[in-house]
Order: C-alpha cells, then structure tokens, then sequence
C-alpha cells in the first residue's frame, strides 16, 4: 500500500490512543486519586443499594476498574474498524 | 468428612486436571515449547494471562492488605489493573505483529545489539526469579497450613508438579493448565465471598455489597468500619494515610511495572493474530478484574468480621479459628492490662513478627519474648492470613475452606510456570541459540530449554525452602526494574522510529542505575532512613520506578538525537510493526 495511506492509519491510530489514555488517566489518577477526597462528600443514590459508597473511594476501588476494561473493548472496536477501512486487517 | 479429608479430595481432583492437560498437551516444536505455536484463542489467552498474572499474592494476600490499609489499598486495584490499558494499547498488538519469542528477542532485534540483548536477558532473568521464590514460600504455607504436612514437603510436591506440566509441555501445556487453574482459584475466591456478603449485607453480589445496609441494622458497612476506625484509634477505613504524591508514583509504577513484566507480554505472543492480542488483553482483564472487583468487599468484609469478633473479646470466648492460627504463629495475643480481654487498638503490639517461648500465659494463650510497645494494642495479625482464615471465622462448610486451599494453590503454581517458562527461554534461546551458537537445531534447542526450565524449577523450589531475608523487598525491585528498563524501551521502539541503540542502552542503563540505587539505598544500605522526610519528593522506594521511567525516556531521547539514526532496515522494521496484514508470515522464523 502507498505510503501516505499508512501515515494516516497510523495517525488516525495515535489519535484513539491518546483520547482513550486521557480517560485512563483522568478516572484513575483524576477521580481515583487527586480528587478523590472532595469527590468522597458524594455518594451513591440509595436506590442504588450502594449507598454507602462515597464516589471518590469507589473509583479508587471499583470504578476505575470497570472503566479500564471498557476502554480496551473501545480500542478493540474501533482498530478493528480501521483496519479494515485501510485494507491492513489479516486474513 | 472433615476439612482435612476435603482438602485431600480437592487439591488431589486438581493436581489430576493439570497433569492430565500435561501429558495431551506435549510440545514439539520451539514454537510450540516457546509460543505454544502462537495458535492460542484469544478467550482462552485472556484466561490463561490472567491465571498467569494472578499470584498467590493476589489471592492470598491483597485483599488482606487491603483489609488493613482501607482507602490506600487502592494503589494495588488501581496499579496491578491498568497496566493492562497500556498493553493492550500501547504493546500487545506490535509485540505480537514482531512475532519472535521473547522481550529480549525484541530489544536485541530492534536495537540491533547483542549488548542490548543480554541487558535484557539479564533484568527478565532476575525479575523472574524475584517473583517466583514467593510462589513456592505461597505453595508450601498454603499445604502446611491445610494438610499438616511440614512447609519444604507441600513446597517440594509442588516443585514436583510444576516440573512435569512445564518441562513436558512448555507453553503450550502451561498456557492449558492455566485456564484450568483460572476456573479453580476464580471459583475459589467467589464462593466464600458470596456466602460472606450473603450474611453480612445480605446480597449475593459482593461487589455492590459492601456498599450496602447491613443485615444486623447498623447502617452501612462502609460507615460503620469508619465509626469502629475513629474508635479504636485508626484512620477513616474510606481515607487512608498515605500521601497522595506517594500513592500517585506507587500506582503509576505498578501500572507501568505491570506493563513491563516479561511473563505477562510473553502470553501475547501466543495468539494468531494482532487483532487478537487486542482483545485477549481485553479478555484478560475481564478475568482479573472479576477477582480485583471482589477483592475490596472481601477485604471490608473480613475488616468488619475481625473487628467485631475479637475486640474487647475475653480471649476464653474466642472462636477455635483464633487459636488454630495462633498455633500456625500467625496470630499472637499479649495481654498488657491483665484483664484476659484482647485490646484491638491503633499501633504495633510489640516489635517484629512474633518470638514464641515455651508454656500458657493465665488465660491459655501462647507466650511471647518480644520487646513490648508502649501503646494499648495486644494483637498481632499477619495480613496475609485474611483471605485463608475468611471462611473459617464466617463460620462457612469444611468443602469451601478446602477448595480455598486449591485455589490458593492454582493461582501460586500457574504463575509460577509462567516465570519459569520465562526464565528457560531466556536461557535457551535469547542467550545459547542467539548468541553463542546460532547454528543449533531446532530439537536440541528444545531439549535446552527443557533443561533450563528443570534448572530453574530446581533453583526456584532452593528459593522457596531456604527463603533470603530480603524476598518481601525484591518485589518492589521487580516492578521498579520492569518500569524503569522494558517499559520505556519498548514503547520507543515501536512509536519513535528514530531511536538507537546508543539511546535505548544508555537509557536503559540509566533508568535501571537510579530505580535500583535508590531502592538499595533505602532497604538495604541505610534502612532506618526510609521516612518520608528523606525521600526524594516525598516519593517511596516503591514508588521509585515511575521516576526511573521517566529518566529513561529522557536520557535515551536526548543520546538519540545526538548519535546515528538507525539503518534503514530497522527503521522498516518499525514500519511494519505499526500495520497488523502479515502477521503470521512473521512468526514462522
């Protein structure tokens, strides 16, 4: 394949990388940790029925966990996509 | 039957699994001994990572620490899972696009350097063996404490396993075995934490239990640990006491750490295809996190259980789990106010881990010869006993402690052959067939590494029977190494076609020369320094990696833009690397 094709798969690559890694960052060490003690005079709704959760020590917990593994089924999603737009997917 | 009998019946059910996988599993080929012919499903590499990646540590050990450091057990959740975002985007899909066998394999061929090679080589061989004399200490506790058979026997039969399924089978054997053994330990870790959060939010979801009301009508767990925290003297169970700069770079460095670890990469590179190292790390981290969720409840649970059980208890009233653990030495009692109740309180009870001397104290208790605190606090507890002794002091049937047992030994074992895989083709190939005699064939390579992995099964149980000292530091070492040499070299390799060997060596160099003086320094040279007051930015040796990667990737960037760019080959090789079409023809070298 041309060479301009690939440079922009690649950058078009990079640019799901960095917006997914943002997130990652964000939910982790943003809501998980720094801000994590203001976060804490939050709490989850009762109805929930985990309402004693105060929200900056669940993502630290949990949160930051579930949204971990969502943003590698979105990577997954969205290079597979683009693999096949460029023609560099297998088989 | 009594648990005894059970725990017979169940470790014996599962030692016959993994031997049965064994022997239908032979490897042949390299390839097959090395990448278990990279013809793994992805759902079944995602399970098999996770056993691979899930210790004894992780199983018997976290959510005990947790239990204990509340809010700051955060930095292993946080730390040992994200790591697999970076793999996944930043590693899994070009490592496997490569296609050869090992880290060391990478670093040497993209960096065209038989030195970079055995720096390599050298830091994959010494993580490994950091981490795998803790999985046979984790076998040996594990058969002592639920079969009465001395430590060095349970650490022997083990030895004995690990040697048949990895030297026969190699990857392909230990990649089966390890989604067998992910079934044993996950199922392990779910039932008692189900039966546990049934009986004390009354929700079968651990998960969101420890968020809820608890059934005896005390409000929620949650508040109610903080209540019984401020009371007895600790921090807020929801807080924590670490600094927040601290538990940043401990976080960031396991994460990191994590994503460097050449046992865990090693697994992608058994899938067919690129696509499918993205989702078998996705896969992964479905299965780690089933038991990373489940572990803070476990750990609140059993926070809640404890405290309420044995604090201001008469020691005569105690439930017979308190003794039976106090006879395994892991659980000692000093009653200061000779009032025969056990005082539960902020602070240690006494220096160091418990020195036992002969005869009853008034009340029955074991007696100690340690130097005595001057704070309240009676009760010594080893952190590590929290997941083992959970069902026994939730008072939950003989069949659920002894599948504890099993899974314990699942999750030891499984990670265990996975770094000794690690180690045996580091040896055989990255350092005999690549550097020394490059002219070997294929089945006497195979019968290298065979000998390796036996070499190193044999080193590994050495380890496990004669513990060094210095094993509970290590760890650290490996995460830090992991950090601060592979991590930044391989992302460089693969997303800065302009990198060197020139810059990879002297940032490798570098990054591992100040990651490793700084831990030395705090736990070997100078330990009674290690206070936050002495440390670099407030930072702990644990945390040291995440600055050694740092270092790393600015030392190797400026050598590179004032030394050679690489030759045009290897700069093709980059190329290549970034687009997924022909990742099979790759692998058959």
């Amino acid at each position: 394949m041309e060479k301009g094709k690939l440079q922009e798969y690649w950058q078009t690559n990079l640019k799901y990388l960095v917006g997914l890694l943002a997130i990652w960052f964000v939910v982790s060490y943003g809501l998980g940790i720094f801000l994590a003690e203001p976060l804490n005079a939050i709490r989850f709704p009762e109805w929930s029925g985990g309402g004693g959760f105060q929200l900056g020590f669940w993502f630290a917990q949990q949160g930051s966990i579930y949204v971990f593994v969502i943003l590698i089924f979105v990577y997954v999603g969205l290079m597979n996509r683009l693999d096949k737009k460029y023609d560099v997917h297998e088989d | 039957m009594d648990v005894q009998a059970w725990t017979y019946l169940i470790v014996g059910l599962t030692f016959a699994l993994y031997i049965g996988i064994a022997i239908w599993s032979k490897a042949g080929s390299t390839k097959e001994f090395y990448v278990a012919g990279a013809g793994v499903p992805p759902l079944a590499n995602g399970m098999a990572t996770a056993a691979d990646w899930m210790s004894a540590a992780s199983f018997i050990s976290m959510a005990g620490l947790i239990s204990f450091m509340g809010y700051d057990g955060s930095i292993y959740l946080m730390g040992w899972t994200g790591g697999y975002v970076l793999l996944a985007l930043l590693l899994a899909p070009y490592l496997r696009k490569f296609g050869k066998f090992t880290v060391p394999d990478f670093v040497g061929d993209r960096y065209y350097s038989n030195a970079a090679r055995t720096v390599a080589v050298i830091c994959a061989v010494f993580v490994s063996f950091t981490y795998v004399a803790g999985q046979m200490r984790g076998v040996g506790v594990v058969f002592s404490r639920f079969l009465e058979v001395p430590i060095n026997i349970g650490i022997l039969i083990g030895m004995g396993i690990v040697f048949f399924y990895a030297v026969l089978g190699g990857m392909k054997g230990i990649t089966y075995t390890q989604v067998a053994q992910y079934c044993v330990l996950i199922f392990a870790y779910m039932v008692p934490a189900i039966f546990i959060s049934m009986m004390i939010v009354g929700t079968p979801v651990p998960q969101q239990g420890f968020g809820s009301m608890l059934t005896d009508g005390g409000g929620y767990l949650l508040d109610k640990l903080n209540g019984l925290h401020q009371e007895l003297g600790f921090a807020a169970y929801t807080d924590g006491s670490k600094p927040m700069i601290d538990v940043f770079f401990i976080t960031f460095a396991l994460m990191v750490g994590t994503a460097g670890l050449p046992h865990v990469i090693v697994r992608f590179f058994t899938v067919p295809k690129v696509r499918d190292a993205r989702v078998s790390a996705g896969w992964a981290l479905v299965f780690i996190a089933l038991l990373y969720t489940t572990a803070p409840a476990v750990a609140a649970f059993a926070r809640y259980n404890l405290i309420n059980t044995v604090s201001n208890t008469q020691y005569v009233e105690l439930p017979s789990w308190f003794k039976t653990w106090e006879g395994t030495g892991l659980i000692a009692w000093v009653d200061k106010n000779d009032d025969g109740a056990v005082q539960y309180v902020n602070g240690k009870a006494f220096a160091g881990k418990p020195v036992f001397t002969e005869g009853e104290g008034a009340e029955g208790q074991r007696l100690i010869s340690n130097e005595l605190t001057d704070n309240n606090n009676e009760l010594y507890i080893d952190r590590d006993i929290m997941v083992l002794a959970n069902p026994e002091i939730a008072n939950l049937p003989a069949w659920v402690i002894a599948l504890v047992a099993a899974g314990g030994l699942a999750a030891a074992l499984s990670t265990a052959a996975g770094l000794l895989l690690v180690i045996s083709t580091s040896v055989a190939h990255d350092l005999i067939k690549k550097q020394f005699n490059p002219d070997l064939n294929e089945k006497s390579e195979v019968l290298i590494a065979r000998i390796a992995v036996a070499c190193a099964v044999l080193i590994a149980g050495y380890f496990g029977i004669n513990p060094p000292g210095f094993v509970a530091q290590v760890v650290a070492f490996a995460f830090g190494l992991a950090a601060s040499s592979f991590f930044p070299v391989i992302i460089m390799g693969i997303f800065y076609k302009r990198m060197n060997k020139e810059g990879a060596i002297a940032g490798m160099l570098t990054g591992i020369g100040f990651t490793a003086a700084y831990i030395i320094y705090f736990k070997f040279i100078n330990p009674a320094a290690n206070t936050p007051d002495n440390w670099f930015l407030g930072i702990s040796p644990e945390g040291i990696g995440t600055v050694g990667m740092l270092i790393n990737f600015v030392v190797s960037f400026i050598v590179s833009k004032i030394t050679p760019a690489p030759p045009e080959d290897i700069q093709e090789l980059v190329d290549s690397l970034r687009y997924p079409k022909g990742a099979g023809e790759a692998s058959t070298h």
